[in-house]
């Protein structure tokens, strides 16, 4: 746990001053109240409705998040493997191969699906 | 000769007071490198594109990034009626702090003595430290999210959103890329990495003793150019600073936030994530805090204070590249950008994870060289198989789209009305997927009647 203490200062130490810094700007510069400067900024034309507690975006990047926590998975399978690889030896590389390539078949699906492509 | 430098044993020692001290060390260090890093990333680029920067504030313009913090301070706070005020306030905080953390993991230096106490040039070290960082940028990820979503702004949410499915895809070659730091190291922490990296054999070549080089750079080169790839793409720079592409977007996910300090907050989080991933890559890659080849061939070069030196040079050099890389590539399309990422980034990153298993277990010392040889063997050559079929498919659909293409070509030269290919006729239908000659005639409108 002596581990985390320090963290933990330096924690306390960076919130304490982004929670300052953020407080203290509404009154540290001036106030002119305009109707239009409280607008969205748009460019100029009349802001766009937004539908309150959000609204709908493009599928794909929830398809991008699922990948993600695909890959960021297997990630996290690779990590104590490579740790501990000088004490598995040879079974750790054949294991590992055969993961990956099972991996690699989901991915080559999502491929072949278009999954990866953006537009 | 070379002196290995203190390993996870070594931390957990010190009184309150010494981290108090260090803590506020990295915070005031990362304050002022903030500062004194956009002075410096405004004054490269000026030179690099023949313009003088900023020279009116302080000697040389030294005084610009504090005289804007201070503008910064003093300008109005708008707040846009439309925000959801929770979150709009959250994200600044949120940003900022995470990213001031992965920097309680760096190895500054090995053992010294500070005010009676011997301790490490390091905040802490964790046995999963190179986690904490991952963790720590994927929490920042959540103040861009939050900057988007809170504003309530068509492109503060579209900026949020690019930001957060950018990141996330090159934060999977950024911890792909480790793999291989982890398999050569055996650890996890960062302090032990460095260690790692002591080196200690040496060449003699004509009586000279030419030491090794031991940096994993060296040893694992694809790694870390796959690392030099993704630390440009996890902190939103040029050229995949896209969620901010002022082009398209304005602003991005801090559109809607003044001039005022949270916007600050921003900023301070950008640089302070850009110092940290430089961090990284010295720390994993470049050796850490040891003295480059020719000072460390003398023998105080890595004990007491001096590897600050050595860190913080290479600290410059890093965020000079970055600046340099800013001065002179434009940004990448947003589908170029996704499809690098998980096209090319995650393959390549896995089969260098594969040969680099496979080099290391043929380094150790008792196992079945042949046995590994034939099975790297069987896998490479059962991998090209796969991967000319599939190729081979591709290619017979790419030749049959061209074929299509082709014949569409010709049947427009067979219409009568085109009058040969290159001009198109005035009255030329829309012609994908019909067969002119198929067509209907069409029924002529005259003017006037409808």
């Amino acid at each position: 746990m002596e581990l985390y203490v320090p963290i933990l200062v330096l924690a306390v130490l960076a919130a304490g001053f982004a929670v300052f810094s953020v407080g203290i700007a509404p009154f540290t510069g001036p106030k002119r109240w305009n109707r239009a400067k409280l607008d969205a900024y748009e460019c100029g034309i009349e802001p766009t409705p937004q539908p309150v507690g959000g609204g709908r975006f493009p599928l794909k990047y929830m398809i991008t998040a699922m990948l993600f926590i695909v890959f960021d998975i297997e990630i996290i399978f690779l990590y104590p493997w490579a740790v501990a690889f000088d004490k598995l030896g040879v079974f750790g590389l054949v294991e590992m191969v055969l993961f990956i390539v099972t991996v690699l078949v989901a991915y080559a699906y999502v491929w072949r699906r278009r999954g990866l492509d953006w537009d | 000769m070379n002196n290995p430098g203190p390993t996870l044993s070594d931390f957990g020692h010190d009184p309150l007071w010494i981290s108090i001290i260090k803590a506020v060390a990295i915070f005031v260090f990362l304050m002022l490198g903030v500062l004194f890093g956009v002075w410096t990333e405004r004054k490269l680029i000026s030179r690099m594109q023949h313009r003088y920067g900023p020279n009116r504030a302080g000697k040389f313009g030294l005084l610009q990034s504090v005289a804007d913090g201070l503008k910064m301070g003093l300008k109005e706070d708008l707040m846009p009626r439309t925000v959801d005020k929770v979150i709009y306030f959250l994200a600044p905080v949120v940003i900022a702090v995470p990213a001031f953390l992965a920097f309680s993991v760096i190895p500054f230096g090995p053992m010294v003595w500070m005010f009676g106490h011997k301790t490490p040039l390091q905040l802490t070290d964790l046995p999963v430290a190179v986690l904490l960082v991952l963790a720590t940028a994927s929490i920042g990820v959540y103040g861009i999210v939050l900057a988007g979503w809170g504003s309530r702004s068509p492109y503060a949410i579209l900026g949020g959103l690019r930001s957060s499915a950018q990141v996330v895809s090159y934060e999977i070659a950024m911890g792909l890329s480790f793999v291989a730091v982890f398999l050569k190291a055996g650890t996890l922490s960062t302090s032990e990495i460095v260690a790692k990296q002591a080196g200690g054999g040496t060449w003699d070549i004509f009586g000279m003793h030419i030491p090794t080089p031991s940096w994993y750079v060296f040893s694992l080169i694809p790694s870390f150019l796959i690392y030099a790839v993704t630390m440009l793409g996890e902190t939103n720079r040029v050229p995949f600073d896209l969620p901010e592409g002022e082009g398209e977007l304005v602003g991005g996910f801090h559109t809607e936030y003044s001039s005022s300090l949270k916007f600050a907050m921003f900023m301070l989080a950008e640089y302070v994530n850009v110092f940290t991933v430089s961090a990284m890559a010295i720390t994993l890659f470049l050796g850490g805090w040891r003295a480059p080849w020719p000072i460390s061939l003398w023998d105080g070069a890595n004990t007491g204070w001096w590897p600050m030196l050595w860190f913080f040079a290479k600290l410059a050099l890093a965020f000079a590249f970055f600046v340099w890389v800013r001065a002179s590539l434009p940004r990448v399309r947003y589908d170029q950008l996704m499809a690098f990422g998980w096209k090319v980034l995650i393959p390549l990153n896995l089969g260098w994870i594969l040969l680099a298993a496979t080099l290391q277990a043929l380094r150790l010392p008792e196992s079945n060289r042949n046995g590994i040889l034939a099975f790297g063997a069987v896998v490479v050559i059962a991998g090209l198989g796969i991967w000319l079929r599939f190729d081979t498919v591709n290619q017979r659909r790419r030749e049959a789209r061209a074929a299509e293409v082709e014949e569409e070509f010709e049947q427009l030269r067979e219409e009568p009305a085109a009058g040969g290919f290159p001009v198109p006729p005035l009255d030329l239908p829309h012609y994908h997927g019909v067969v002119p000659s198929a067509r209907a005639p069409k029924e002529e409108v005259t003017s006037g009647s409808n």
